[in-house]
């Protein structure tokens, strides 16, 4: 554990799991949305902050926060009103704000490439103190919103139309779920990069997902996962020569592997500890004559029109 | 009497659903409530519960709803019948605001639509579309939001506990709540829809064809539920394809076709064949989709 004595390793660690944990706790709301790669979509308009970050001459985490704020309002202001060309619109967003951030970086005065390619990558090495006090601010209120409100957030990402009869305040969570994924874009910035932040966002979710049955243990099983792969890739990449952003991502990926592999058998060992009573499971005992049968037997299960009456 | 704060209409769901029938009247605005008894005794009420008028709603270039009337009054069971693609999905989401009107008038509970705060009155069953989001959630997770139009921002209470766990029991999934919904079937999966819908203790219940590709043993709780809530003097407005065993509940059918209203009256018996309990015609197990043949079709 000699690791720990190096100031920049402790403010690496730390930085990792604030980041394990916020990812998966958004996350699970963009998942259970169906908007998994909205993350990825963020990361990009961030790009432009940190550009402008470096341009400014401020902060870049600040400045990645701002910009990665009102493009996922925007994002959530198109996926609410557009209809026929919001895939479109979305294409233009994502590819501007790269674009934007490649060359407001080659603007500013002994700005780079390289040092986009810390933002783009991660480089949990190089988290200052300043960085780390705006990380962990940003993933106080990210943490507040998403346990605070879990269950408003549930309902409104589970049954839009559903929430909204209920008198929630529909439009409002949701740009509230869209600016917390920002925030927490630019929170896992430092550590895992904007090009991999989606991937901690979505992998530890859907690993979860394979053990769980319930939103509550998917979120914590996913935080769980969220924090050990960020805190084993942060060391292992202090051993190894390792980019810690790939490892990270990396280890997810190897952990939805294992729980899938794992969660297989447990399915059917649950399956059959809950089989239903024979009578739904049970193959048609309806006599069919004997034409319709020849002639339905190719297509196995009956369609709505196959004549079956009750 | 105890009044819920804040808006919060009380009435006949205090103590639950299955409590004792309700007092008569027995909400939040003190000067009606005289006049409400005394009307609720003559059956003439000046205040629907929902009034629809002359709403016309277009969707996407097409006009869906054409000039509908449609009222319904305390206590009232109405069902909205109509081939696939009438607009009886729009007419009852355009009642709960989810469709704008291009023109005409809602009200709920006497009150502009566009005014309306008081959610926790109504109970929206949507029609079944998918089964379930992205995410695994329990049946009695998947309830409990029913029970957000009362506690809002705020934290669940011992009390919207115990309408949850009344609600799951109401439709008979008390050993399943702890289950996923995605292990559920069909049938089970629109019990849980209804379920959520009864958290709130609604006085009003809104449910778009609730016997969709239902299994026979959901229909018949479903329908055990349904009369339950109506004995305790809930009003019901049902999108249904055909009457089926819900039939004997219904006070009153609303048909419509091509986005107008062709009949309003007693439930139609002779609408055609299609109507016979003898053409009922659900399939048994998990059609997704809402059925293709049925009334006036
Ligand atoms: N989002 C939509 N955009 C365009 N047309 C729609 C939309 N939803 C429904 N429609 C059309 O409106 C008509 C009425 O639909 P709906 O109210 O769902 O009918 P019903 O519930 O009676 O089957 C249908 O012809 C349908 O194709
Ligand atoms: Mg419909």
């Amino acid at each position: 554990m000699e690791f720990l004595q190096f100031a920049f390793m402790q403010r690496a660690l730390l930085a990792a799991v604030l980041v394990g944990v916020t990812a998966p706790a958004v996350g699970i709301y963009l998942v259970q949305r169906r908007q998994a790669l909205m993350g990825d979509g963020i990361g990009h308009v961030a790009m432009t902050g940190v550009g402008l970050g470096f341009l400014l001459s401020t902060n870049p985490v600040w400045m990645a926060t701002l910009v990665a704020v009102l493009g996922a309002i925007a994002m959530e202001l198109i996926r609410s009103y557009g209809r026929t060309h919001g895939d479109i619109a979305l294409a233009l967003l994502f590819y501007g704000g790269m674009a934007g951030g490649v060359m407001l970086i080659n603007l500013a005065p002994g700005g780079s490439n390289a040092n986009l390619t810390s933002y783009l990558f991660g480089s949990l090495s190089t988290v200052s103190e300043g960085d780390i006090v705006s990380i962990c601010l940003l993933a106080a209120f990210v943490v507040l919103v998403t346990l605070g409100l879990r269950r408003q957030l549930f309902a409104v990402s589970q049954d839009e139309e559903f929430a909204r009869v209920t008198g929630l305040p529909v439009r409002a969570l949701n740009l509230l779920v869209a600016v917390t994924a920002a925030v927490t874009v630019t929170v896992a910035m430092r550590v895992v990069g904007l090009l991999l932040v989606s991937a901690l966002m979505v992998v530890p979710v859907a690993a979860a997902q394979q053990l769980a049955r319930s939103f509550r243990a998917t979120f914590v099983i996913a935080v769980l996962v969220g924090t050990g792969v960020t805190l084993a890739g942060t060391i292992t990449s202090y051993y190894q020569d390792v980019p810690p952003g790939a490892t990270i991502v990396l280890l997810a990926i190897a952990v939805f592997v294992l729980l899938t592999a794992l969660a297989a058998p447990l399915a059917r060992r649950r399956a059959r500890a809950a089989a239903p009573p024979a009578t739904e499971a049970q193959a048609c005992d309806v006599a069919v004559p004997p034409a319709a049968a020849a002639s339905g037997s190719s297509a196995g299960t009956g369609t709505d029109g196959d004549g079956v009456r009750v | 009497m105890t009044r819920a704060p804040a808006g919060g209409r009380i009435g006949r769901q205090r103590g639950g659903p299955s409590a004792a029938p309700k007092i008569p009247g027995a909400h939040a605005e003190p000067i009606e409530d005289t006049m409400e008894t005394v009307e609720r005794v003559e059956r003439t009420e000046p205040e629907p519960v929902i009034a629809l008028r002359a709403a016309t709603a277009t969707l996407g270039a097409r006009p869906v709803l054409r000039g509908i009337d449609l009222t319904v009054h305390r206590g009232e069971v109405v069902a909205l019948l109509g081939a696939n693609g009438s607009g009886k999905s729009t007419a009852v989401r355009s009642v709960i605001g989810q469709v704008p009107l291009t023109g005409g008038s809602v009200a709920l509970f006497g009150t502009e639509l566009r005014r309306f705060r008081d959610w926790a009155r109504v109970g929206y069953v949507p029609q079944r579309t998918t089964a379930a989001g992205g995410v695994p959630a329990t049946v009695r997770e998947v309830v409990s939001s029913g029970r957000l139009s009362r506690t809002k921002l705020g934290w669940p209470r011992r009390a919207d506990r115990a309408a949850v766990d009344r609600a799951i029991e109401l439709v008979g999934l008390a050993d399943r709540a702890k289950d996923s919904v995605s292990a559920l079937s069909g049938g089970q999966h629109q019990r849980v829809l209804i379920a959520r819908a009864l958290a709130a203790e609604p006085e009003l219940l809104i449910m778009d064809e609730p016997m969709a590709g239902v299994d026979l043993a959901s229909q018949g709780v479903l329908a055990t539920t349904l009369r339950e809530q109506v004995a305790n003097g809930a009003t019901v407005l049902l999108v249904l394809h055909e009457l089926g065993p819900l039939e004997p509940l219904i006070d009153r059918a609303v048909v419509l076709r091509d986005g107008c209203v062709v009949h309003d009256g007693p439930p139609p018996e002779a609408v055609g064949q299609h109507a016979l309990p003898g053409h009922d015609h659900v399939h048994p197990h998990a059609a997704d989709e809402p059925l293709r043949t049925g009334l006036l079709t």
